[in-house]
C-alpha cells in the first residue's frame, strides 16, 4: 500500500453469508467492507438476525465467507485452512463470546493458561501470564474452581483472560455481556475500556448501546449491511446545546 | 427546582448556599450544577407563596444571611408532591416530526435522518458513561440518576432500529 501508516489488523473486502438452514436461504452478510486499524475499538451493533454475529464469526475464521477476503495485518487469509484459522485465533485473534465457552471440567488456572501452552508457551510463563490476567482481573484466589462454580460475571471475566494470554493483537468479543446482569455489563465495559486504553484493538458485538459506547467507532449493521460507520467523539467536545445535561436535568 | 427544595428543607431550616451544596452532594457530578442565583430566585417564590419562611441571622463579619424553614402548606406541598404519580416521558416528537415529513419535501431522507439522530444519541450515551465512570461509585443516587438516562437512550435507539427495519423495507 502507498500509505504510510501501518497494514490495518484487519480489513474486510465484499464479505458474503448466506446461510442455508431449514426454509428459505437466510442472507446474513451482504457485501461488507471494514476496516480496522491498530488500536482502534469497533462496536456493530443492530437489530438481532441483522448478521452481525456472523459478521464476527467470518472475521474470527469461526466461518468462512461464501465471497470476499480478509487480510490480516495485511496478509490474506483466503488460503487459510481449518487449522490455519485455529492457529490464528491463538496468536492473532482473541475471542470471547456470549455463553463463555469455558471448558467446563478444566480448572480457572487451566482454561487460561491452555491456549499459551498450545500456542508452544512454556508452562513456566503461561503460569505467570495467568497469575498476571487472573490479579488483574480480580480473580486471584478463583485458580482452583471450576467455571461452574462462578457467577456469569466472573466466568466471562476468565474468558476475557483465556482470549488475551496470547497478547493477541486483535480481540473479537461476540456479546460479550449478552448473558449479564447489569453489573456484570458494567464490569465487561470497564475492564474492555480498560484493555482499550493500553492499545488493543478490539471489535465487539453487541446489541446493547451502553456497551457499544464504550467503543470509539460504532457501525450500525442492518440486514447483512453496514447502515452508518461513526466515530463517536463523546466527552472530547463539550455538548451541544441540549445533549447530555438536557437527558439529566430535573424539571423545574 | 420548587418541590426538591422544599423537601432539602423538611429536614429543617437552612440557608440558600447549604441547599446548593446538598443537591450537589445528592445528585453528584451527573446533575447539572444548580445555580446559585436560581435557587435564590426560587427561595424568594417559595416564600412568597408561603411554603417556607425567611428569618434573617446576623453574622459577625459578612452581611446577614437568611435562613429558611418550611412551613406547615410547604409541608402540605411536599405530602401531595409525593402523592402525585408523574406523567410518562414523552417519545421525542420533533425528530418523529422530520422523519414523517421528509419525503415529501424532497429535502432530506429518511434514513439519514436516523443515522443522524443515532450518532446524538450514541455520542450523549458515551458522554454518560465517561459520566458514571468518574463519578463516586459510592453515590448510588447519581448512578441511578445516569442509568434511568442510559435506559431512556437505549429505548430511543431500540426505537431507531425499529423505524430503519420498517423504512428499509419499503424501499
Amino acid at each position: 500500500m502507498s500509505d504510510d501508516r501501518p497494514a490495518p489488523v484487519l480489513r474486510a473486502e465484499g464479505l458474503m453469508k448466506t446461510h442455508h438452514g431449514e426454509g428459505a436461504p437466510a442472507r446474513a452478510v451482504r457485501g461488507v467492507d471494514l476496516c480496522v486499524r491498530q488500536g482502534e475499538f469497533v462496536a456493530i451493533t443492530g437489530p438481532s438476525g441483522a448478521g452481525k454475529s456472523t459478521l464476527l464469526h467470518l472475521l474470527g475464521g469461526l466461518q468462512r465467507p461464501d465471497a470476499g477476503s480478509i487480510w490480516l495485518d495485511g496478509e490474506s487469509t483466503d488460503t487459510y485452512g481449518e487449522a490455519r484459522w485455529a492457529v490464528e485465533r491463538r496468536k492473532r485473534i482473541g475471542i470471547v463470546f456470549q455463553f463463555f465457552n469455558l471448558v467446563s471440567n478444566l480448572s480457572v488456572a487451566d482454561n487460561v493458561e491452555l491456549p499459551a501452552l498450545l500456542a508452544g508457551t512454556s508452562p513456566k510463563q503461561a503460569r505467570t501470564e495467568r497469575e498476571a490476567l487472573l490479579a488483574e482481573l480480580g480473580l486471584t484466589g478463583k485458580e482452583r474452581s471450576m467455571p461452574g462454580e462462578l457467577s456469569g460475571g466472573e466466568q466471562q471475566r476468565v474468558a476475557l483472560a483465556r482470549a488475551l494470554v496470547n497478547h493477541p493483537p486483535l480481540l473479537l468479543a461476540d456479546e460479550p455481556a449478552g448473558s449479564l446482569d447489569s453489573k456484570g455489563t458494567r464490569e465487561v465495559m470497564r475492564l474492555l475500556s480498560r484493555f482499550h486504553q493500553r492499545g488493543q484493538t478490539i471489535v465487539l458485538v453487541t446489541h446493547d448501546a451502553r456497551l457499544a459506547s464504550a467503543a470509539d467507532r460504532v457501525i450500525s449493521f442492518f440486514d447483512g449491511r453496514i447502515a452508518d460507520d461513526a466515530e463517536l467523539d463523546g466527552g472530547t467536545t463539550p455538548p451541544r446545546r441540549s445533549g447530555i445535561s438536557g437527558v439529566l436535568e430535573l424539571k423545574d | 427546582m420548587r418541590l426538591p427544595l422544599l423537601a432539602l428543607l423538611a429536614r429543617g431550616p437552612a440557608h440558600g448556599y447549604e441547599l446548593k451544596q446538598d443537591l450537589e452532594q445528592l445528585l453528584g457530578s451527573a446533575y447539572p450544577q444548580p445555580n446559585v442565583g436560581q435557587i435564590y430566585v426560587t427561595l424568594g417564590r417559595l416564600e412568597k407563596s408561603g411554603l417556607i419562611e425567611g428569618e434573617d441571622v446576623a453574622q459577625s463579619s459578612r452581611p446577614n444571611k437568611k435562613v429558611y424553614h418550611l412551613t406547615d402548606a410547604g409541608r402540605e406541598a411536599l405530602r401531595a408532591w409525593f402523592e402525585e404519580p408523574e406523567d410518562e416521558p414523552r417519545v421525542r416528537d420533533e425528530f418523529f416530526m422530520k422523519l414523517a415529513l421528509a419525503p415529501q419535501t424532497g429535502l432530506a431522507e429518511q434514513i439519514s435522518l436516523i443515522n443522524q439522530q443515532r450518532r446524538q444519541y450514541l455520542n450523549t450515551m458515551r458522554q454518560l458513561s465517561k459520566l458514571a465512570a468518574a463519578e463516586d461509585r459510592d453515590n448510588r443516587i447519581a448512578h441511578l440518576l445516569i442509568e434511568g438516562a442510559m435506559l431512556h437512550l437505549q429505548a430511543d435507539l431500540d426505537w431507531l432500529e425499529r423505524c430503519q427495519e420498517e423504512l428499509e423495507e419499503l424501499e
